[in-house]
């Protein structure tokens, strides 16, 4: 029970995919201009990612070291195509929006380093919850930014949800005020970039405060070190 | 007897940062008269502007990192960035064009990276950029000098464009554009883009109302003005020759290559001198002690660079000028150009 809560932790924070990993960050950027298509986007990321360490965990004991890599990239091309053909179906018009970045979702490293990284040591259970913690930790930082970036933007919330659940949903657009002149440069590439940058300085900052809290003692400060993957 | 030994070095430069932020500003102030007389009192308006919002932005993010306020203020560098971006914005933008970009470049391009001295790029032109991509209308609304309106816009018009957005009597800055004289007046450089564009040569282009011989009517006095401020910076060694003449340099050779192989669509030497922000680009923001290179070879590669990449992007790029984004993509490269010119340390590595 408490591998789950650390799991949990970790993917939602500790080592989050988007904030501490810096994986997919060319999704992240891209497609986070609105709230629906970031939102579409995790999901989609959050399917293929469950599905494939789903995979990745039951075939571990099969798979030759040595071609192991190419193995997880055939089982997570097979997962976002069918990912792809579902939005094609049911969410046509999201389907247009996001175009190239649903196929991309393959090479998103995030996946891959969790296949590589956690999967292929653990067992299925395991690594599905593994998928869905990552998966949901970075949706949570593609939903923030794009609300940042479609607030400053636009001036609304949830432009175009109708594309992604359906007609009900153009009900949930929420024009926060009305802007003469957009803030282009927020919906721009360069306004994901600084607003990814605050995202993680933002959460730098809340853990230096947690760590203050916690160890009031000055302890002698360790070397830093970036930490890409944590194995455990 | 009692003799005082002085450990080196032994000649002191009187020179405080707070000194050079100062003469620096000093030396813009031919230049903005020059700008105040041909485009208006505009400049003037968003210079208190950019001030205010500058030393509070300061003063704020200095209490957010617990650092001393005063000192940090008191060095004039906050200062020298908003008088940069004041007169790199069209005089009659709205004032919260002004409150935006002084925010960004002092919070985020400044104190972000560390405050003064840490700061990988100019504060001013990251900001100018910023503005310019985030709001195009806005940052290309200049006016043609005010010789060339039928009307002087009095300033309380102008006051209330820049706050209101409309004059006195309801028009927007686009109406009091197009009410000067009937058709909307680019400013040099968009003219001559636009001309070439539309498969006029530049001689023809040249003919419209606001060019003379060389360049832009009261741009090319605002040029010769910042000129004129920039020689007096380098003989009172504020800044180094290095850059500057460089920059121009190169930009001159390569506008006149240009205007050698086609002479029907791009301008000569003397309009891209005079036009834009050349001369305010190459004296006051690509010699930034901070973000520009500091050896003296770096200083020429760095000056040509910029001069090379202003006329690239004038000529071929979508923007009519070019300083802030030569400046900006320059700034990335100066850790690259002083690792490779690194002057000789006095005893070591010499030639065998």
């Amino acid at each position: 029970m408490s591998q789950l809560k650390s799991l949990m932790k970790e993917g939602m924070w500790g080592n989050n995919p988007a904030l501490v990993q810096l994986l997919g960050l060319c999704p992240l950027l891209a497609v986070s201009s609105t709230v629906t298509n970031a939102l579409g986007l995790g999901i989609a990321t959050l399917l293929v990612l469950v599905g494939s360490n789903v995979t990745v965990s039951l075939v571990r004991n099969w798979v030759p070291k040595d071609i192991r890599i190419p193995v997880f990239v055939m089982i997570i091309a097979a997962f976002v195509t069918i990912i792809q053909l579902l939005m094609n179906a049911y969410t046509f018009g999201l389907y247009q929006s996001l175009g190239i970045f649903i196929p991309l979702i393959v090479t998103n490293c995030a996946i891959i380093g969790r296949a590589e990284a956690f999967a292929s040591k653990n067992n299925a259970l395991l690594s599905a919850w593994d998928g869905i913690m990552m998966g949901l930790g970075f949706a949570m930082v593609l939903l923030v930014l794009g609300a940042m970036r479609e607030i400053l933007g636009q001036g609304t919330l949830f432009d175009g949800a109708n594309l992604l659940l359906g007609d009900w949903a153009t009900i949930l657009r929420i024009e926060l005020f009305k802007l003469d002149s957009q803030f282009l440069v927020a919906i721009l590439p360069p306004g994901a970039f600084l607003g990814l940058g605050l995202l993680i300085a933002g959460k730098n900052v809340i853990d230096e405060q947690l760590k203050a809290k916690a160890t009031p003692t000055d302890a002698p400060e360790k070397a830093p070190r970036a930490r890409v993957t944590s194995l455990t | 007897m009692k003799l005082s030994m002085a450990s080196s070095p032994h000649n002191h430069s009187q020179k405080s940062v707070r000194s050079l932020m100062i003469t620096v500003i000093c030396a813009c102030i031919p230049g903005i008269l020059t700008q105040a007389y041909f485009f208006g009192f505009g400049v003037l308006i968003q210079l208190v502007i950019a001030l205010v919002t500058a030393s509070a932005v300061e003063a704020a993010i200095l209490k957010l990192r617990n650092k001393p306020i005063l000192p940090a203020l008191n060095d004039g560098s906050a200062w020298l960035t908003a008088v940069l971006l004041a007169i790199s914005i069209p005089p009659l933008a709205p004032w919260w064009i002004t409150v935006i970009g002084i925010i960004f470049a002092i919070a985020m391009v400044k104190q972000l990276y560390g405050g003064l001295g840490f700061n990988i790029f100019n504060p001013a032109m990251g900001a100018y950029v910023l503005l310019l991509i985030a709001f195009p209308v806005q940052m290309t609304s200049w006016m043609p000098a005010e010789q060339l309106l039928t009307t002087a816009i009095p300033l309380s018009d102008q006051l209330a464009l820049i706050f209101t957005q409309m004059n006195g009597t309801g028009l927007t800055l686009d109406d009091v554009r197009v009410n000067a004289d009937g058709v909307t007046m680019a400013t040099p450089l968009d003219a001559i883009k636009t001309a070439v564009s539309q498969n006029y040569t530049v001689s023809e282009a040249m003919l419209g109302m606001q060019f003379s011989d060389y360049a832009g009517i009261g741009w090319q006095w605002v040029n010769v003005a910042y000129l004129l401020g920039g020689i007096y910076l380098i003989k009172t060694k504020v800044i180094n020759w290095h850059i500057p003449v460089s920059l121009i340099a190169t930009l001159a050779i390569c506008s006149a290559i240009g205007y050698i192989v086609s002479p029907g669509t791009q301008a000569g030497s003397a309009f891209h001198l005079f036009s834009g922000a050349t001369m305010l680009g190459a004296f006051f923001i690509a010699t930034d002690p901070v973000s520009a290179c500091t050896t003296d070879k770096g200083r020429l590669i760095f000056g040509a660079a910029i001069g090379l990449l202003i006329y690239l992007i004038r000529h071929f790029g979508g923007y009519p000028d070019a300083v802030a984004f030569a400046v900006l993509l320059m700034n990335m490269a100066v850790p690259l150009i002083e690792h490779y010119t690194q002057p000789r340390t006095y005893g070591h590595g010499a030639k065998k």
